[in-house]
């Protein structure tokens, strides 16, 4: 079925995240998307970012509809991130080692890896939490990757643990030289976490700055609380101020600024070594996770929609084109999910592998 | 002959020098202090962290990620449960990615009672360290025990805990460590930071040869046929103590030292608990869910038939903290009285 990005206008359910309340959280954010009249890239970067911003909502769909119809379970993901997060995963130097980014990410950014080249597979098969899922076989929740051979460390539920360790591979990338640099994503809501802060102080102690891109995208909510009920702060990136750490909020909406200032930002840390902190305003449309219901929310900017109104305004892509897109990732991910189900779950007595590196795993006790 | 303290440093100026330690840090860890308990002095790849302890394990993590051997120092264990869900994220690491990021890191923390440290220097952390999966835990009794598990510690490829008790952290052992100087105090004049400025003082380390404990081994410090007696870390002296003075009774106790916690030697417990059908476990957590009641479950579980005695547990009371005068320690942790009076009525036990 054609999915028109336009006509994603699907009715919040009633236990969708309420209704924002009147407070003037509408106001004191910038507009979610720049219009500008000039697209200052490329037609072929602005047509991979596009691909990939519909690849990645496809396949969140994809791991929604798996959820919703008892194939996981439980889901939480990144759709209404697409535009950051696809710029974002652009632009990381992939591989494995202190030469290479780090990668300390959330649980958000299925489209980061899709723009790094990942399979799709794996996010299905870990939704199905089938023995292949190649992240966490079948232990972890989707959206919790895991990938060595790239630098991602394994995304955790508890939040906010990414950042004080973020600090952790850069102090070693500092040692080693080179360009790699450690790449550390979280939400707004989580800057309430004491590790927010650990991560601000530990990586720009004075003389010993760690190249560290301390990102934060701002959804304006933790779960159903909305921050303006629980956070002061006008924006997150004053905070990275008071550390005397480069800091900057930007349009997490709009890919072809946020693939600006992150270059900026990129470039910023490998060649300084020093942290700088992004603060991307975007939307969540979806809600938070399975446990709000999963379902298309109406009254957030939807990066797609927008980015696609831009493309045929300017003539680099048709409508017709943008929904012969969807179409294909669309059966593309329902034939791949396909076969995750019907693959096999771990075994329960491989719950003793992986206890400790080098060793047999074990039951220690006779039963 | 060193102390447990000269003993941390000198398996650490060996780990930095041929096992790869690339960070030994933490509060006050690095120069000029090196330690609040000196254990860190003179050594190359000390330095001093923020006052954070999340911060500190997270980093370890990170460390560890990114190829480095971390030796992280949480100044007191007392400070470390703010961390703990940090530890569990360390100890599920290598095991929620399927076996693809394992985490070569060592925590080392001073533990216990013993030096009136009161409320909050004064606790202990076996009980808690136990329930979390996926760390080795240790805990020497003696100088050269402290020397050999820590070589171990920083040639292992998982998290290690290393919890030090801080009673003993100044008692001479009676074994050398292989390149330490014969000669009384000939060892503190040569990696001992000398009082008031250190910005010129360089160690003279002595050559060591490495010694390594395989952790999940234990050491018996007294061989007996009637009772067995388990213990580590600060009680485990008292136990020997113990044993000695029941020996002129008639009493004839066979002494354990557990050295590590997880993984640890049933194979030796269970001979020796064979052997006497009694025991009595002894450590100074908190007695309710403490590591010594699962010990006794175990015990029960896959011996109950050789027993000739009830288990028995003498551990810290359950109460909120260690008070600071000395009727109020002495109270809340096991005294080397407790321990004579378990040892002396379980041996003493006759189906």
């Amino acid at each position: 079925m054609v999915r028109d990005a336009r006509k994603m206008t699907r009715a919040a359910k009633p236990d969708e995240s309420p209704a924002k309340p009147s407070r003037p959280e509408q106001q004191r954010f910038p507009p979610m998307i720049s219009q500008s009249n000039e697209l200052p890239l490329e037609a072929p970067l602005l047509l991979q970012l596009h691909d990939l911003m519909v690849k990645a909502r496809c396949l969140e769909e994809r791991l929604i509809a798996m959820y919703k119809s008892g194939h996981g379970y439980f889901w939480i993901g990144g759709p209404g991130e697409e535009a950051f997060n696809v710029a974002l995963g652009l632009l990381i130097k992939k591989g494995q080692g202190p030469a290479f980014d780090y990668l300390h990410f959330h649980y958000r950014q299925s489209a980061t890896l899709l723009a790094m080249g990942e399979d799709p597979m794996g996010a299905i098969r870990q939704m199905k939490n089938v023995a292949a899922d190649p992240y966490s076989g079948g232990r972890n929740f989707a959206g919790h990757f895991a990938k060595k051979e790239w630098n991602l460390v394994p995304v955790s539920s508890p939040i906010e643990v990414q950042y004080a360790m973020a600090p952790g591979t850069a102090l070693v990338q500092k040692r080693h030289g080179g360009d790699g640099i450690t790449i550390v994503t979280g939400g707004d809501a989580g800057t309430a976490e004491g590790d927010f802060a650990t991560c601000l102080t530990w990586s720009s102690r004075p003389g010993q700055e760690l190249p560290v891109l301390i990102i934060v995208t701002n959804n304006r909510w933790g779960i159903s609380t909305p921050a303006g009920q629980v956070q002061a702060v006008e924006k997150v990136s004053d905070r990275g101020v008071a550390f005397g750490i480069k800091s900057k909020t930007i349009d997490g909406n709009d890919p072809i600024g946020a693939w600006l200032e992150l270059k900026e930002a990129f470039e910023y840390v490998r060649t300084e070594r020093k942290p700088y902190l992004v603060e991307a305003n975007v939307s969540r449309l979806f809600g938070h996770s399975s446990a709000s219901g999963a379902n298309y929310v109406t009254n957030e900017a939807d990066c797609i929609t927008r980015f696609e109104e831009r493309l045929e305004q300017h003539g680099v892509l048709t409508r017709a084109q943008a929904n012969a897109l969807r179409e294909k990732y669309a059966t593309e991910f329902a034939d791949l999910a396909r076969i995750a189900k019907e693959e096999a779950f771990p075994d329960g007595q491989t719950i003793w592998d992986h206890v400790f590196h080098g060793e047999p795993g074990r039951d220690p006790f006779p039963r | 002959m060193a102390n447990i303290a000269q003993a941390v440093r000198l398996a650490l100026h060996y780990a930095e020098e041929h096992l790869g330690v690339t960070d030994i840090f933490g509060e006050d860890v690095g120069p000029p202090l090196g330690g609040v308990f000196t254990c860190t002095q003179g050594l190359k790849t000390t330095w001093n962290s923020p006052l954070d302890e999340r911060g500190i394990i997270g980093m370890a993590m990170g460390i560890a990620m990114a190829g480095g051997r971390p030796v992280a120092e949480i100044q007191f264990c007392d400070y470390v449960y703010n961390t703990i869900d940090l530890l569990k994220l360390a100890g599920n690491t290598y095991w929620s990615s399927n076996g693809q990021w394992n985490l070569p890191m060592v925590v080392m923390t001073p533990v216990g009672s013993g030096i009136r440290g009161s409320i909050y220097h004064s606790h202990s952390f076996d009980a808690t360290a136990t329930h979390i999966p996926g760390w080795k835990i240790v805990m020497p009794s003696t100088p050269l025990d402290t020397y050999g598990l820590l070589l171990a510690a920083c040639r292992e490829t998982n998290p290690v805990m290393f919890l030090i008790p801080k009673a003993l952290m100044r008692v001479k052992g009676d074994e050398l460590i292989p390149g330490e100087p014969v000669e009384d105090k000939a060892l503190s004049k040569l990696i001992d930071a000398p009082l008031g400025d250190r910005s010129k003082w360089v160690p003279q380390w002595p050559t060591l040869d490495e010694v390594i404990i395989p952790i999940g081994k234990a050491k018996t410090v007294r061989t007996g046929s009637q009772v067995t007696v388990v213990s580590y870390g600060r009680t485990l002296p008292m136990c020997a103590k113990a044993a000695e003075a029941l020996a002129a009774e008639g009493v004839d106790a066979e002494v354990i030292d557990l050295r590590s916690l997880w993984p640890y030697d049933w194979d030796a417990l269970k001979a020796s608990i064979e052997k006497t059908g009694r025991v009595v476990f002894v450590n100074e957590d908190t007695e309710v869910t403490n590591f010594g009641e699962h010990l006794m479950r175990r015990t029960t579980d896959e011996l109950f038939y050789k027993l000739l005695a009830p288990p028995k547990l003498v551990a810290g009371k359950f109460v909120p903290g260690i008070g600071l005068a000395d009727p109020l320690e002495a109270a809340s942790v096991p005294q080397q009285h407790d321990i004579e009076a378990a040892i002396r009525s379980t041996a003493a036990m006759a189906p």
